[in-house]
């Protein structure tokens, strides 16, 4: 192979202008609805990044955590179905502060008329699962067809079962899934917030009561 | 991890599943039950994926019936039959590296006594002969030398069971499987003596034709290693598929190779230890 065929183009995209936004923003990998396929590519692989302290990720663009939260709060209000699938991590009263946790999420999923369908554990129960009241990070899909659930929201499930999960979905269904993370959040989310805690939780009901009261 | 971690969040009495419900209000956590106990309660693993009279199944039950706090335990496994049967167990497990078990144990141990200087948490290695004896032998006998304060219980097989039969250090020798077509040339490897010599304060051998008895030794291997240093038991667990007998015949084939001084029972304690089960019964609590 020739020197000429080594030639790389430098992209300018540490300058921050309009044209560079512009330019870039067409090839951006938008993380929407599914069903994209068998396999769908891991979010980050696609330059999907996490989002810093104060923000969230929408379809995999960074943005302020404000406007993730009003962005979740509007998908919950418009949704037919909406479900929470809580992980063991709020499931399971195993630290102080849980509990409280627990019931601000019980406060919202009943302010949206949301069914909550828990996910117990990560173990792989596959064909015995009952998709009527338990999700299992190996096959949600199962849970959101049987259900017919049009919005789910992930909260308190290990990030690395969340991640695989949220991939499975994004795969085989047209669900909207929404991430809302302890940690440090998820880009295989339509929506993710991070460093989600207990006032987290009471602002996004709040912001459902107003949309609600706006109609 | 605690009692704690197996209590439901009140909000979220009403939609978890019965099965988890039932765990938690009549499973082993806190109870400190025994294997005589067995059917009384809600057993950490109830279905699994292995063959039909597979004996690693049989002594796999037994263990979990016998952990002193199952609460408190983390069990650590690798590669082997009894990995397909870990992710079903209602219990902290981790499954490692073929071979790495006793390694990635002992960093948990050093751990979970930082995290928690007060309170004791059990460091359970359980792995198959090819990870205690063969593949991890290293790791196995370092834990040992350096005195890490984990049990380590073998599911002892006497084969690599799982890709098609092939010998390991603890097949007898002779044995003919469908990858050792020559039969073993050389005899079973005498690991009880090599963990004693190797430091191990408490040595067991036994087997799921006396549930008892191996619930006892499993017991007392997890309760010394708490306070004394390492342990190790061995529990044969005959492999109907690799060894052609009828499933039904598991445990009657373990009574003929007693019966035929191909097996024993075993036990070793140390001095120390057997201070500390003496101060155990003394405070009624039996070792």
């Amino acid at each position: 192979m020739g020197d000429s065929a080594r030639t790389t183009v430098v992209l300018p995209i540490h300058i921050k202008s309009a044209e560079s936004e512009a330019f870039l923003e067409p090839h951006r990998y938008k993380v929407v609805s599914g069903p994209e396929g068998f396999l769908p590519p891991a979010a980050a692989s696609m330059g999907i990044e996490l989002p810093e302290q104060g923000e969230g990720l929408i379809e995999g663009a960074r943005v302020p955590a404000a406007s993730a939260l009003e962005e979740a709060a509007t998908r919950l209000v418009n949704a037919n179905n909406p479900t929470f699938f809580p992980g063991p991590l709020i499931l399971w009263n195993w630290k102080d502060g849980i509990a409280e946790k627990a019931q601000a999420l019980k406060d919202l999923a009943d302010t949206l008329g949301a069914k909550i369908i828990p996910m117990p554990d990560y173990r792989p129960k596959y064909p015995m699962i009952n998709p009527e009241i338990e999700v299992n990070p190996n096959h949600p899909n199962l849970t959101i067809w049987h259900n017919k659930i049009d919005v789910c929201v992930f909260i308190g499930v290990h990030c690395h079962y969340a991640n695989m999960a949220l991939k499975i979905i994004r795969g085989g269904t047209d669900c909207c899934t929404i991430a809302l993370c302890a940690e440090a959040g998820h880009e295989d989310a339509v929506i993710s917030l991070r460093d989600f805690g207990l006032t987290d939780l009471q602002a996004l009901t709040a912001a459902v009561n107003r949309l609600k009261a706006r109609g | 991890m605690s009692a704690r971690i197996v209590s439901i969040s009140p909000a979220f009495e009403d939609v978890m599943p019965n099965e988890y419900k039932e765990l938690v209000e009549n499973g082993p956590y806190g109870k400190e039950y025994k294997v005589t106990d067995l059917g009384k309660y809600k057993e950490l693993v109830e279905e699994h994926p292995l063959c039909a009279g597979c004996g690693l199944a049989l002594s796999l039950r037994l263990v979990l019936a016998s952990l002193p706090s199952p609460e408190d335990t983390v069990i650590v496994g690798s590669t082997g039959c009894s990995a397909l049967v870990f992710p079903q167990v209602g219990l902290h497990n981790v499954h490692s590296l073929f071979g790495n078990q006793n390694a990635v144990a002992s960093g948990i141990k050093r751990a979970l006594s930082l995290r928690f200087p007060d309170h004791v948490k059990d460091v359970v290695v359980v792995a198959g002969d090819g990870a205690t004896a063969d593949i991890g032998l290293d790791m196995v006998m370092q834990s040992w030398f350096r005195r890490e304060k984990i049990a380590t219980i073998m599911l002892d097989n006497e084969a690599y069971a799982n890709t098609g039969g092939q010998e390991s250090g603890m097949s007898m020798e002779g044995t003919v499987m469908n990858m050792a077509p020559k039969g073993k040339v050389f005899p079973k490897a005498d690991l009880p003596k090599v963990a004693e010599a190797a430091g191990c304060v408490y040595v067991a051998a036994a087997s799921p034709s006396r549930p008892g008895k191996l619930g006892k030794v499993v017991r007392r291997a997890i309760l010394i290693a708490r306070e004394v240093g390492p342990t190790y038991v061995q529990l044969l667990s005959p492999c109907p598929t690799n060894f052609k007998t009828k499933p039904s015949d598991t445990l009657v084939s373990i009574k003929t190779r007693e019966k035929e001084k191909h097996f024993k029972q075993y036990e070793y304690i140390s001095d120390d230890a057997q201070s500390y089960l003496n101060a155990l019964e003394e405070a009624g609590r039996h070792g």
